[in-house]
Parts: structure tokens; sequence; C-alpha cells
């Protein structure tokens, strides 16, 4: 084994992602339980761990940029460091889903707890999964894994437009629930952008292991040849 | 123009030492065709191979069949005639030390018979144009010594002297290996005018010239060639383990 420091600022960088996939992960479930319980102390914790995601963006962003232009690496490690690069800045954008979710939360806090027809919990815990098993997928290199996340998202996706439907009429109809239901409607679009961007993960995932661009094509995610293999 | 090149079950050997093995590849004609692989690997054994070189050294032996366009090289050929279609370019430039810029492009040609004076001015200036060391050196010509160049310029003046014989194909052992950054940068460009009239195959250690330059490369290891394919693939998503291996710098 030669490139010693190399492989170890590879692994370190992998180790940083993680502690970032953490906090978004957990800024995710916070935001959901602040919504649950209608707790704004839970809603302060979720924006202070945007600070952290955002700081941990920016040296992760660094590490990779320096790795790039100091050890100009190549096939495997390339694809694992552009990953890097493309999985950070979406796990960024799901701790601003949790910001986006806490700040409805603070709203629907000052108004009368409602029954809406929409399961955030159950829409949220779908997302969460997503998130999870693409991480799982980042830390074991499991490209199939990474594949049941791409097969997960049209779930969420239809339980989005449904919300969307089902809100939408309630502020039409009763218009006393109309700010209760904008914001469950911004909840349901955030989780959405969840678990967009974990599909995004894992599509980068499959592109580090296997140098397949799956971005966009239904036909791979099942299986079929990937007209896009590099080669 | 270049012409492509057919090697068929090439063996080659240093003495009792096997150095090449059943080697098998199509270089494809008017492209860059880069070699890489740890020192020892056979790779200068085998460009040393295309231009019938390796046989000049008393223990160099070579088995198998290399076609350059139609001529089978060691079937149909004698190496002097080899070597005006297979120019050759070293790790070290090696000009003439003697001998003025225009006697050292216009060496080759001399020694082939050529004594027409206004066809050597032409072509030692288009070998020179073709080089991009025309600029530099025009106003000084027969005054300067092809020693009196850099580094980078000698190297330049090397490709110049190959040139002026109208190869087909252009060998290149670590061309850049001896220069500095700007120098490499200009050889770079040069090989990627060049191939549009020569075929070109250069070995180097450098692996992103390599990606630079080529868009075919083969991964040599041990005196055998493990992958062939457009450079794009070998470094970005290569087939064989141990090309990933060497090419990420897990060993070598």
């Amino acid at each position: 084994m030669t490139r010693i420091r190399f492989q170890q600022s590879l692994d370190e960088l992998k180790e940083n992602l993680l502690v970032m996939a953490g906090l978004a992960e957990q800024a995710i479930q916070r935001a959901i339980e602040a919504y649950r319980v209608r707790d704004l102390s839970i809603c302060d914790l979720v924006s202070r761990s945007e600070l952290a995601i955002n700081r941990l963006e920016r040296e992760i962003d660094q590490a990779a940029l320096d790795l790039l232009a100091m050890e100009q690496p190549m096939a495997i490690d390339l694809r694992f460091i552009l990953s890097v690069i493309k999985i950070n800045a979406d796990l960024e954008r799901v701790g601003d889903a949790a910001k986006s979710i806490s700040e409805r939360v603070r709203h629907m806090e000052k108004m009368a707890a409602v029954d809406l027809p929409v399961d955030i919990p159950k829409m949220a815990s779908l997302a969460s999964e997503m998130v999870r098993k693409s991480l799982q997928a980042f830390i074991e290199a499991d490209a199939e894994l990474a594949r049941t996340v791409l097969t997960m998202d049209d779930a969420v996706d239809a339980m989005n437009r449904a919300a969307y439907k089902a809100l939408t009429k309630v502020m039409e109809e009763e218009n006393h629930l109309a700010a209760q239901a904008l914001n469950a409607l911004m909840i349901s679009r955030s989780l959405e952008r969840v678990a967009d961007h974990a599909t995004n993960i894992a599509e980068d995932i499959i592109f580090w292991v296997q140098g397949s661009d799956v971005r966009h094509h239904k036909s791979v995610i099942l299986g079929a040849n990937d007209p896009h293999a590099m080669g | 123009m270049g012409v492509g090149i057919e090697v068929i079950n090439l063996n080659a050997w240093y003495g009792t030492n096997h150095t090449l093995q059943d080697i098998n590849l199509n270089i494809p004609a008017n492209h860059a065709t880069a070699l890489i692989g740890p020192s020892g690997c056979g790779k200068s054994t085998f460009v040393r191979c295309i231009n019938r070189m390796h046989e000049t050294n008393p223990i160099g032996r070579v088995t198998g069949t290399v076609r350059i366009g139609d001529l089978d090289i060691y079937k149909d050929a004698k190496p002097v005639q080899i070597r005006r279609r297979v120019g050759m370019v070293f790790q070290r430039p090696n000009p003439f030390p003697t001998m003025s810029i225009y006697d050292n492009v216009a060496a080759g040609l001399k020694l082939n018979g050529y004594s027409n004076r206004r066809a050597l001015d032409e072509i030692v200036e288009r070998s020179l144009k073709n080089s991009a060391l025309w600029d530099e050196v025009k106003d000084d010509l027969k005054k300067k010594s092809g020693a009196s160049l850099s580094g980078g310029q000698q190297q330049r003046l090397c490709i110049a002297r190959a040139l002026a014989v109208d190869p087909e194909v252009l060998l290149m052992d670590e061309p850049a290996s001896a220069l500095d950054p700007v120098s490499t940068s200009k050889i770079e460009d040069l090989i990627f005018q060049l191939k549009s009239q020569y075929t070109i195959v250069i070995v180097t250690h450098n692996m992103q010239q390599a990606a630079r330059v080529a868009e075919k490369t083969g991964f040599f290891l041990n005196g055998r060639m493990v992958e062939f394919d457009s450079t794009h693939k070998i470094f970005t998503n290569p087939s064989d383990k141990r090309t990933e291996d060497y090419i990420t710098g897990r060993f070598g």
C-alpha cells in the first residue's frame, strides 16, 4: 500500500461526512418531533444544529478541494471525492429543510391545534428512512442498498401530492384553517425535498461504487442495462 | 498521415528474462495512445519493438507480429526502413551537440541522401513549425548549436528531427519527464496538435499527462497488457482491479 497519507485523508473525509450526515439526520428528526409535540425549545436546537451543519459543509468542501488539487485522485478515489462534495451539499439542504420545518412549527405553535388531512409523521418516517438507508449505503459502500432508496422516492412524492390536494381543499373550503393548512403543506413539501436529497445521495453512492450515472433513469433504478455507465 | 498499428502475440526477451508476454492490441491511426505501468513492466520494451530497436540489444529477442499500416515490420522490412516510418523521441533530449539547429533537424534527411538545398530548407522550416519551435529559433538556425537551447527547446528540436523524415508513427518514451511544467505543457500541446497527422504512442509515468493527451491508454504490468481501453474509462472506471490499484497509487 502506497499513498498512506492520501488514504488517511480519504478516511477522514468520510468520517467528517458521516458527522455531517448524523447532524442532518438528527435535525430532521428533531424538527418532526417539534411538529409532533409543538415544542419550541426543540426548534431552537434545530436552528443551532444548522449553524454546525453549515460550518461542517464548508470544512468538508475545503478538504475535498485540497485533495483534488494536491493529490490528483483517479478512478474510484476521484469518484469518491466528487460524490462527497455532492452528498455534502445534499446534507446541507436536508439541514435547511429541517430548519424550514421548525420555522413552520413556530408559526403553528401560536395557532389552535387542528386535525389536518395529512400524516406528517408517516411522511417524515419514510423520508428519514430514505436518508438513513442512503447513509448506511455510504458507510458500507453498498450500491444495491442505495438502489433500494431510489425505489422509495415515488411513495413520498405520492404522499406529497395527496397532501397538496387535501390541504388546498381545506384552504378553499375552511377559511379559518387556511394558515394551519398552508404550514402543513410547506412541511410536506420540505419532507418531499428531504426524500429528493436522499435520492440524490443514493445516486452519488452508486456513481462512487460502480461508476454508473443513474440520474434521471428509472429503467436503471429497476436494474436494466445502464446506458450511462462510464466507458 | 498516421497509420494504425496491429500487434499480435508479441513476446520479447532480454536474455532469459521474458519481458513482454503475449501482447495483442490495435493502436488506432491519428490518435495518441498512452502506455502506463510501474517501472520494469515492459512498456518501454514494447515501444522499442514497434521500431525494431529492441533487437539491436545483443541479448534482445522478439517473436510475434507487428503491422504498421500494411507493413509487417518483422517480415517485410529492414530496421532502417522502419525507422523512417517510425520516429522516436526519448526521455532526455539528445540533440547532436556540435551541430547547428538546422543541421540537427536535417540530419536524418542528409543521411538518407537528401541534398536539394531548397527542399531541405522547406522541410526544416516545416518540421520546426510542427514542433512549435520555429518562432523561437528561426533567427539562429545556423548560428546556434542544438545544445545551446533550453531542455524544453531541445526536446522540441528532437521532435522536429523525428518529424523531418516524415514518419507515420511517433513513439515518445517519457518525453517530458525531464522537463519543467511550462516545457511539459508545450510538449503536451504539441502532441495534441500532432496527432491529427501522426499516430502517437507515448510512454509516461505521469498519469495526468496520459489523461490529458491520449484517447487510448494501455496498462502494463509484469510484461503483460492488463487493460487497454479509452483513456476516459481507464482513469474514471477501469475494468481491472490491478489497473485501479495502480492508478489510485495503491501500488507501484
